[in-house]
């Protein structure tokens, strides 16, 4: 085998559509379990990250589905803790995001993980409208959004008193090229 | 030394402190802040959680807007920001041909000149100027707490060691206080669960403040404003998870900086946490 050789990855799978994507090579995990071993959130997860990488080596459909209807994609939040110790230097968080990303295009997202997914929505629908985060807005939304609505109706008055709780947006001047942004980058697929 | 600053959406609410401390503290040390004109969200975690496309258009308009505005370096105090900032950039350094794509998608130039930097690398550059301003030695025991995006992941971050770093520590100890060794420097303190998942907050942050407790800490210093939240304005919630009444205040960097600087307490915003900047002995 010449070592010129280079796979291209197949986008009929979802390990080929994460590694066209993402440059992420799910092959190369070989299941040490050092990710699963430093997750903050690891005993929340239905599946280690280790597990949904083995699910998806598989190239089956049901294998692919089990990953992609997961929680344990969901509760990944960025902490980078598996991406520094991983003996194959795979960004798994940044593999977890473009199988998250098709959970969503699919419609395949975990009902546990409604209340995530509607927060990330708040947050960015907030961006869209003034450019940059309104905190009460987004917090707003989010109730809206998921019918939590006593959810820190204690804390809003602490962080007012204490000048931390602005009930005005601060608004970008070009709030119409942060639209476009959205716009141009969600409209395609 | 002048140097571009990008406050990010959390500094300018519910983190305010930092942004303040921050400002106070660079403009001490002669240190001239250009804000990033006009500048966006950088997309924090929801970006990234849902659109890779959007997590990097945003930080790119961003970095575009500093190299329209002449900036070479630009600060970005929240770790999230930084984080987001620097792999957007190493991003589109290693893959040049999603260059065209993303000026089109932000309607601007993007040539990737702007560097990136986290707070604790400019303090740490500033660290022999703070050193010959301090008037009131922070003579406290303090657990610096780093989290995950200051260090991690080590080859976007490229700043001190992923696994125990020691820059707070060391700025901690120049200006008096007794740096404490201990195994949750980089423990995840929850991060963007804050709302919903704040259970999880709860027992994540819980174990780094009984950790800080513990060995005896009289403070906790952090230099990221989803971990000063966790730790402070979650306080209830760890408290009530651990069953216990812990007090210990959670401050910034920059505010220990400020306060052996002589700085006034409400130019750093000491007054805005949660949690009374008391400091006591820490009962073991």
């Amino acid at each position: 085998m010449s070592s010129g050789h280079r796979h291209v990855p197949s986008v009929n799978t979802l390990r080929g559509r994460v590694e066209a994507a993402t440059g992420v090579s799910i092959a190369k995990c070989y299941q040490c379990g050092k990710c699963a071993a430093g997750c903050p959130v690891g005993d929340e997860m239905d599946m280690p990250p280790s597990r949904i990488f083995r699910l998806v080596q598989w190239e089956i459909p049901e294998m692919e589905e089990r990953a992609l209807r997961s929680e344990a994609i969901w509760l990944c939040l960025s902490c980078e803790t598996c991406a520094t110790r991983c003996p194959q230097e795979l960004e798994i968080p940044k593999a977890l995001d473009a199988i998250r990303a098709e959970s969503l295009k699919r419609g395949m997202v975990n009902p546990k993980a409604k209340k995530i997914l509607a927060f990330h929505r708040s947050f960015l629908a907030s961006i869209e409208r003034e450019g940059r985060l309104f905190e009460v807005g987004m917090v707003s939304d989010y109730k809206r959004r998921t019918g939590d609505l006593m959810k820190d109706v204690t804390v809003a008055p602490k962080l007012f008193l204490r000048g931390k709780l602005g009930l005005m947006p601060h608004r970008i001047k070009d709030r119409a090229g942060v639209k476009a942004i959205f716009k141009r980058v969600l409209g395609k697929g | 030394m002048r140097i571009g600053y990008y406050p990010g959406c959390s500094l300018q609410g519910s983190s305010k402190e930092f942004d303040e401390s921050t400002r106070a503290v660079l403009k001490a040390l002669d240190v001239e802040l250009v804000e990033v004109p006009d500048w966006n969200c950088c997309g924090a975690s929801s970006a990234h959680a849902l659109n890779h496309d959007l997590s990097l258009a945003l930080p790119a308009r961003i970095l575009a807007q500093a190299e329209a505005a002449g900036l070479t370096e630009v600060l970005a105090p929240c770790a999230a920001c930084s984080s987001r900032l620097m792999t957007a950039r190493q991003e589109l350094s290693n893959h040049p041909e999603k260059r065209a794509e993303v000026e089109q998608a932000i309607g601007m130039p993007y040539a990737g000149t702007v560097k990136v930097v986290n707070v604790l690398e400019v303090l740490n550059r500033l660290q022999e100027s703070i050193a010959s301003q301090i008037k009131a030695p922070f003579a406290r025991k303090a657990a610096s707490y780093y989290g995950c995006l200051l260090v991690r992941p080590p080859r976007v971050v490229d700043f001190d060691r992923p696994e125990d770093p020691q820059s707070m520590d060391r700025l901690v100890t120049k200006v008096g206080g007794t740096a404490m060794e201990w195994p949750f420097k980089t423990e995840c303190c929850g991060a963007s669960f804050s709302l919903t998942r704040t259970d999880i907050v709860a027992k994540l942050s819980g174990r780094i403040l009984e950790g800080a407790v513990k060995r005896g800490a009289e403070v906790i210093v952090v230099a990221c404003p989803m971990c000063h939240s966790n730790l402070d304005l979650r306080r209830p919630e760890i408290n009530a998870q651990l069953g216990k009444n812990i007090q210990i205040p959670v401050l910034f960097i920059t505010q220990v900086i400020g306060m052996a600087m002589g700085l006034e307490p409400k130019a750093l915003g000491l007054q805005r946490h949660l949690v009374n900047v008391v400091f006591e002995p820490a009962a073991v």
